[in-house]
């Protein structure tokens, strides 16, 4: 081992690339930090020195950022390629920090040597030592060679990776990947140009055996060191305005989701965090219901982000009210950018020209005439449950023979449960609708709130806060009754196909519940796509522009996922799928209550 | 004397004489509009008609007919649940219809790109 120089001009690229990047990213750790409410930074703060959470922000970075362990769940070139270049480099990084520690201790402060350590330092590949050293840096290097390959060659091919569509690069995002795929190459020529002073291994020797061969060793290696210095450079001052952002972005995405932060500004902190985390990867283009027929390619959560950076304010409306909510992208998300809370905050943020006045609504009958019933069971049917009366009918019916007393909230139409003005961001007028519906549940003395709608679901589990009431869905409930013995099921001949509604499924995690029915109630079968990647029906209430025409078009689409196993039923847990298969569906659609109803035997 | 009921009001509209400048400007936004055939399936499945008489069908004519005033009180009743939008038998999508039409009795653009930004900074 023999230091050669301490130092050359060539490295002050790099500095400069080096000392901007972080820089900026330390100015945007401590914006979003203190972005947040005060509640939520104290919470963040306390989650990074609490062991449990702290443990598990480096293992989900380690696998997230490096190995990207749902890349490879996905598609494993895709996996291949991800992983090469993060984990690859950050091996490089790691390793050339290790010799630097071994080799030259006192240079650990100069933070261009662990980067140009081969141009910097003479190693020798005789020492044990000095020969692991260098075969695993080229073996890292030949690992991220070949990521590159393939990433040149997605550009071109992307189905090859398991992707339709990918997102069209803006200009600094070309400029980025062009300086990161110049990058490696242009490291392995520098470090084969000084091999044989520095070492080399199994790719850099013979490199520069030939190099040697051509130009002799009297010819100046230093434009070839220049060259990768600067592509770095050019790499670090462009990233912080392009997608590679999420590099730095999601290390911090992930300890602030640990910590349980939500979104409480449209842009500022978490959001910004999300927006900021987005690679632009466009999983989400392909996944959204609204691509189906190649329309509506630019209103994906990746396109969202990048306006959202840009500041776009026209796109940004357009982008957000025309979403349907299914909340598809953020379950394919790579990194777990939440795709309807982000549009719901962005709703948010505009005026609402309706000034909804809901005081004239009279509570006081209904609660008189709840209180005078009996049941401990409320069931509250909602706005779509009154729309398909089938569903309301059958539950009614399943419940009176399993002897459950119940009684029903809105027997002639109710309020609504708000869910829809939430998701049109009001959350204001949403609250004063959840302040009556409440009233009248606290006043009606039950103990269960049962729902037929998914819709409604949602929103009574997560913003009612009704204390000492179970909010159940009746996929759960019946299921509960079934395996209680208070309901027996015979089972069928029919073939169904169960359709996971957004806000049950993804929305609310449930899943097995109504399997579970159906696999007794009859044959169950699978759609191509279904649980959390269950494509929406195309009708639903998340969606304020998207007309009637569009929606037709993923209604055929969803349809077509749903009977890829022909079964003789399609049945769903979520009355708006209900009525909105029906219209274009030749396969029978109907309720899981439906369904259960009609192989219900009374004992 | 008290019979037991009454007359309406006479509500004649005279069109020669109607401002119809807001339907004329809600028309050029949402053409959906002038495709209402005033069924009335809107209102009937209303959930908050039953509460505040809320009733899409009576906002669209009646803006049709230049009674600006009570269109834009009827709208205040809505609760945005999209129950409407799914029974039209035209396919209007009644919803947008109802976001267009606060906007437009509302006379400005309070969307600029600097309210937003002004909300942002709030």
């Amino acid at each position: 081992m023999k230091e050669r120089f301490i130092f050359d001009p060539f490295v002050l690229p790099f500095l400069v690339g080096m000392a901007f990047v972080l820089l900026y990213c330390l100015g945007g750790l401590l914006q979003i930090v203190f972005q947040l409410p005060r509640a939520d930074r104290l919470r963040f703060l306390k989650s990074l020195v609490t062991p449990k959470t702290a443990w598990k922000n480096i293992k989900d970075i380690f696998l997230n950022c490096l190995i990207h362990v749902k890349l490879w769940k996905r598609n494993r070139l895709l996996g291949y390629m991800h992983s090469s270049i993060a984990f690859g480099w950050f091996m490089l990084i790691l390793l050339g920090h290790i010799e630097v520690m071994l080799f030259v201790p006192g240079r650990a402060s100069l933070l261009y040597y662990p980067i140009f350590f081969n141009y910097f330092v003479a190693e020798t590949e005789t020492t044990l030592k000095g020969a692991a050293l260098l075969f695993l840096m080229d073996f890292f290097l030949l690992i991220i060679l070949i990521g590159i390959g393939l990433a040149m060659v997605k550009r071109v091919r992307s189905r090859m990776f398991g992707m339709r569509r990918t997102t069209r690069p803006a200009f600094l995002d070309r400029v980025g990947l062009y300086s990161l795929w110049a990058i490696f190459p242009l490291r392995l020529l520098a470090e084969s140009t000084t091999a044989h002073i520095s070492g080399g291994s199994f790719l850099t020797g013979p490199m520069n055996w030939l190099y040697l061969k051509i130009f002799g060793t009297g010819i100046a290696v230093q434009p070839v060191w220049w060259a990768y210095s600067i592509a770095l450079c050019i790499f670090m001052l462009v990233l912080p305005f392009t997608r590679y952002m999420h590099i730095p972005a999601e290390m911090l995405l992930i300890p602030l989701r640990n910590a349980g932060i939500k979104i409480r500004h449209p842009r500022k902190g978490f959001a910004l965090a999300e927006v900021y985390s987005c690679p632009g990867c466009g999983v989400c283009i392909d996944a959204c219901p609204m691509s189906a027929r190649k329309e509506n390619l630019k209103d994906s959560t990746v396109y969202l982000n990048r306006q959202i950076r840009r500041g776009n304010e026209r796109r940004i409306a357009e982008i957000s009210d025309k979403c349907l909510l299914c909340g598809k992208c953020s379950a394919v998300c790579q990194v777990g950018v939440q795709g309807p809370e982000l549009r719901i905050a962005q709703r948010s943020l505009r005026h609402y020209y309706i000034k909804p006045d809901f005081t004239a609504f009279d509570t006081e009958s209904w609660k008189e005439r709840l209180e005078g019933q009996g049941g401990k069971v409320l069931y509250f049917a909602g706005c779509m449950t009154h729309l398909t009366p089938s569903i309301k009918k059958s539950l009614t019916s399943v419940l009176a023979k399993a002897g459950v007393e119940f009684k029903i909230m809105d027997p002639d139409g109710g309020i609504c449960c708000g869910r829809p003005l939430q998701m049109a961001g009001r959350k204001a007028e949403a609250k004063a609708l959840i302040a009556k519906n409440r009233e009248i549940i606290l006043a009606s003395g039950c103990d269960t709130l049962l729902l037929s709608c998914p819709i409604c679901y949602r929103i009574f589990k997560e913003k009612y806060h009704l204390e000492g009431i179970r909010v159940v869905h009746h996929s759960v409930f019946l299921d509960e009754l079934v395996r209680d013995g208070r309901l027996h099921i015979s089972k069928g001949e029919e073939s169904l196909v169960y359709h996971d509604p957004c806000e049950l499924g993804r929305g609310c995690g449930i899943y097995e519940e109504p399997r579970h029915l159906l696999s007794a109630a009859g044959k169950l079968v699978e759609a191509a796509k279904n649980r959390s990647e269950s494509i929406c029906c195309g009708g639903s209430v998340g969606s304020l522009s998207l007309g009637f025409e569009k929606r037709k078009d993923i209604t055929k689409a969803s349809l077509q996922n749903l009977t890829a196993a022909s079964p003789d039923r399609i049945v769903t847990a979520c009355p708006l799928c209900q009525s909105t298969y029906s219209r274009y569906s030749p396969t029978p659609v109907e309720d899981l209550a439906t369904t259960i109803d009609r192989q219900t035997t009374t004992e | 004397m008290d019979f037991g009921f009454s007359l309406s009001q006479s509500s004649t509209v005279n069109l020669d004489k109607t401002d119809l400048s807001l339907f004329h400007r809600v028309h050029e936004i949402e053409p959906d509009v002038a495709i209402c055939m005033a069924c009335g399936s809107c209102s009937a499945t209303c959930t908050s008609s039953e509460f505040t008489g809320m009733s899409l069908r009576s906002v669209i004519l009646d803006i049709q007919r230049g009674r600006q005033e009570e269109a834009r009180k009827m709208l205040s009743g809505c609760m945005l649940c999209g129950k409407c939008s799914m029974v039209c038998p035209r396919g209007i999508n009644t919803r947008r219809l109802i976001l267009t039409l606060g906007r437009v009795f509302d006379g400005e653009d309070r969307n600029t790109r600097r309210d937003i930004r002004k909300e942002v900074r709030k």
